[in-house]
């Protein structure tokens, strides 16, 4: 079916509210389990598959089981949501094969909820329904009292979600659930009520930035892409995400991809473009796997293709597996990646946006970037530029790993404090060390000490501070670690990511690790701080591209903040 | 990189160059198709020799140098054939964190050898990785790419006991 009407998306809606409705006499109950990589690495399969057996066992036939991506707590996982008529919904935590049987018995069959086992009631995308009427749902009686509801949870509660508006509400492997939420109107709006200046207007004046890292405004890079007449112009979609500790991206791929390819044909729109990539890393099969279904989704559907909603506009997405190479996230390396070359950077005039792909201008946006493109559209720029500070506006994907309770991927709205995102929503290990520091920003960011916890996170906050959002990976860190040891690491990484094409980057990086190694390794001089010093200073000011200019943050932060830990390690 | 003289002497079967000629006639001869060309080769072959590479510029008329620049450029391929089993440990920032290192030496003891390096048996290769991206279960090892997280030391043998 070609979907080419706003009555078309309203019908898949509409049909899809009724038969996913569950009632006494027709489907009784719903069995979601929650399965991105890192679901299934905790034991997801194993859960699903015995369900399916019970199921089968039972022969119940009013039962559904369907999986979803994560609900970005990846610390309870296995988890699953368990609905049945008229009762609220359970999600479970740390199911296994023991108690998925337990479940089944109990809970699905006899709707006796297994308290011991729940970790919340209810559902994140009926949160705020759920608040505005005290915490009820028409037609959801509340069983268990004893479970705590999911708005009185801080996890879920201290959230804004636009990126991941559909997580754990959706099938990535359904293009229907996706419509269903309203996805694709954005595309109809675009397509059909827009012109390419209309919308890049919104985006200009949304104040949405960059999620990739530099956090240069999205609607300006748009307008410079829309400029050149040529022809053939590219849209790629960055989902390399070589930053290690950071993970959001993948979450948004494997949880919502229609997200991100919806953004991309709103931007191909804007800048009228007829071919884009998904330049993803080789590191994540089943983003990969679940890109390439949901592409052929929507190109079932006219979504993708020659004549999208039967207008004359026309545009289809390929995804580019990456080869294993951090330094390929950096646009001119990408570039070069997908001509087939080796990943070196160039410099960066002429700009990608002015010759970018085979040479011809192309548009690079991060995926979560891409993700918040539909929401602007249906919703407008004044309701995205109500959200964050002054300068950013809108939300920020962190992942928060480390020494906390709640690891995972949460959204909050930029202009929230570290302190927020550690201690109310990440939550400190009770009678555990103290929490030390906090590193944002990955390899070309830096580490802060407990005493800026009240900073908010914020672009240039952040960089002030002489740390940067980067792509939003925090790692929280007790008093039992070593900055300099992490200093290391990140400067360990560096140099075995340098391209190698920059002696300052791929020299310099090599003799801060030597030196990084005397100091960890107790044979360091209080002299080698000095030169430790200087030398991040040669290799920030003489590198080509980011990797080098950055490789140096996490060493000058820790030698800024945490100079004591650098001196008691030396003679 | 180290010539390894050895990197030449590969033989592979008829079967097997077939396959190889197929797939280089599906991506045929433009540089822009070469990472997805080079990443189904490896798939089949396991890894890709210089004689491999060699062939592949004849038939396409990329250059060898291109060919070669990029098969080592790039993390993904190697040129030396891995063992039966593939060990990856994370060793990305919230693994390192979380006791990635001790792993990695517990693991390089008990098989006695190096990060790259394969048992005399041919039963495992060890590798290291960048982040898998479910750093939340740090640290993260991979086998065979069944990935497993919040590893402890004294799984280890267990774990690696599945893969005979
Ligand atoms: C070494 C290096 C690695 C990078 N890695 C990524 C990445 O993995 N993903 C990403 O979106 N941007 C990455 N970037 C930033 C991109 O070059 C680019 O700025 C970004 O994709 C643009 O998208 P945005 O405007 O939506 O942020 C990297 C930059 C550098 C210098
Ligand atoms: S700064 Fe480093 S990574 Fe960047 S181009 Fe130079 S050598 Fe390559
Ligand atoms: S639970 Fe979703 S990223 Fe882990
Ligand atoms: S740092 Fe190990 S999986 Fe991300």
């Amino acid at each position: 079916m070609l979907i080419k009407e706003w009555a078309d998306l309203e019908n898949i809606k509409d049909k899809l509210i009724v038969k996913q409705k569950l009632n006494k006499d027709g489907k009784r109950a719903r069995i979601t389990v929650h399965m991105s990589t890192c679901g299934i690495a905790s034991g997801a399969n194993d859960v699903i598959n015995t369900f399916r057996h019970l199921l089968k066992e039972s022969k119940e036939k009013n039962i559904e089981i369907k999986t979803t991506g994560c609900i970005g707590i990846c610390s309870k996982e296995p988890l699953i949501t368990v609905e049945i008529t008229d009762q609220e919904p359970i999600i479970y935590e740390h199911v296994n094969e023991e108690k998925a049987r337990q479940i089944f018995h109990a809970h699905v069959k006899n709707g006796d909820i297994l308290s011991e086992y729940a970790f919340v009631r209810g559902k994140e995308s009926e949160i705020e329904e759920r608040l505005k009427n005290g915490g009820e749902i028409l037609g959801q009686q509340v069983v268990d009292n004893s479970i705590k509801a999911i708005e009185e949870v801080p996890f879920f509660n201290l959230q804004e979600r636009i990126v991941v508006r559909n997580r754990g509400a959706v099938d990535p492997y359904k293009i229907d659930d996706y419509v269903a939420r309203d996805g694709y109107k954005a595309v109809y709006k675009a397509l059909k009520e827009m012109d390419s200046d209309n919308i890049i207007d919104t985006i200009l004046e949304s104040g949405l930035r960059g999620r990739g890292g530099a956090g240069f405004p999205t609607g300006l890079k748009w307008k410079f892409a829309s400029k050149s007449q040529t022809a053939d112009k590219y849209v790629i979609c960055n989902a390399d995400e070589g930053d290690p500790g950071a993970y959001m991206d993948r979450s948004v791929l494997e949880g919502d991809p229609h997200s991100v390819i919806e953004g991309m044909i709103i931007a191909a729109r804007a800048i009228n473009a007829q071919k884009g990539f998904i330049y993803c890393r080789a590191e994540y099969p089943l983003a990969v796997e679940i890109l390439t279904k949901a592409l052929s989704q929507a190109r079932a559907y006219g979504l993708l293709g020659n004549n999208i909603l039967g207008t004359n506009f026309s545009f289809d997405i390929e995804v580019y597996e990456g080869a294993g190479a951090f330094v390929c996230g950096e646009e001119t390396a990408l570039i070069h990646s997908i001509e087939g070359k080796r990943g070196n950077p160039r410099l960066k005039l002429p700009y990608p946006v002015e010759k970018g792909v085979f040479n011809k201008p192309t548009l690079i946006s991060n995926v979560e970037t891409l993700a918040n493109i539909a929401p602007i559209v249906l919703n407008g720029s004044e309701w995205f530029a109500k959200i964050g500070t002054e300068k950013s506006k809108g939300t920020k994907v962190f992942s928060i790993t480390g020494d906390i309770v709640n690891v995972g991927c949460v959204e909050v709205p930029i202009g929230t404090s570290i302190r927020t995102v550690i201690e109310d929503i990440a939550g400190i290990v009770e009678g555990d060390k103290n929490i030390k520091a906090v590193q944002l920003g990955g390899p070309s960011g830096g580490c802060l000490p407990v005493k800026y916890f009240d900073t908010i996170l914020d672009y240039e906050t952040l960089q002030q501070l002489g740390t940067i959002m980067g792509s939003g990976g925090m790692i929280v860190m007790n008093e039992d670690k070593s900055v300099v040891d992490l200093a290391r690491f990140f400067m360990q990484f560096c140099e075995s990511e340098s391209c190698g094409k920059c002696i300052p980057c791929r020299e310099g990086t090599r003799q801060m690790v030597n030196i990084l190694n005397k100091i960890c390794e107790g044979n360091g001089k209080k002299e080698d701080i000095d030169k430790l010093e200087d030398l991040a200073n040669v290799v920030i000011q003489s590198s080509l591209c980011g990797l080098g200019k950055t490789a140096s943050n996490p060493v000058l932060s820790t030698l800024n903040y945490f100079r004591n830990d650098y001196e008691a390690l030396v003679k | 990189m180290k010539e390894d003289k050895n990197l030449h002497d590969y033989e592979f079967t008829n079967d097997q160059y077939s396959q190889l000629d197929e797939i280089i006639d599906k991506y045929g001869k433009s540089q822009k198709n070469l990472i997805p060309m080079l990443e189904k080769i490896q798939q089949i072959l396991g890894f890709i020799p210089i004689s491999i590479q060699e062939r592949i510029a004849q038939k396409t008329g990329i250059s060898e140098n291109d060919i070669y620049g990029v098969v080592s450029f790039y993390s993904y391929f190697t040129m030396k054939p891995r063992a039966r089993h593939r060990i990856q440990l994370c060793l990305g920032t919230a693994c390192y964190v979380k006791g990635g290192k001790e792993i990695a030496e517990t693991i390089e003891s008990m098989l006695n050898i190096k990060q790259g390096e394969s048992t005399p048996d041919g039963r495992f290769t060890y590798e290291e990785a960048r982040c898998f991206g479910t750093c939340g279960l740090a640290p993260v090892m991979s086998i065979d790419g069944n990935v497993y997280g919040k590893v402890k030391v004294e799984d280890l043998e267990e774990i690696l006991s599945q893969y005979k």
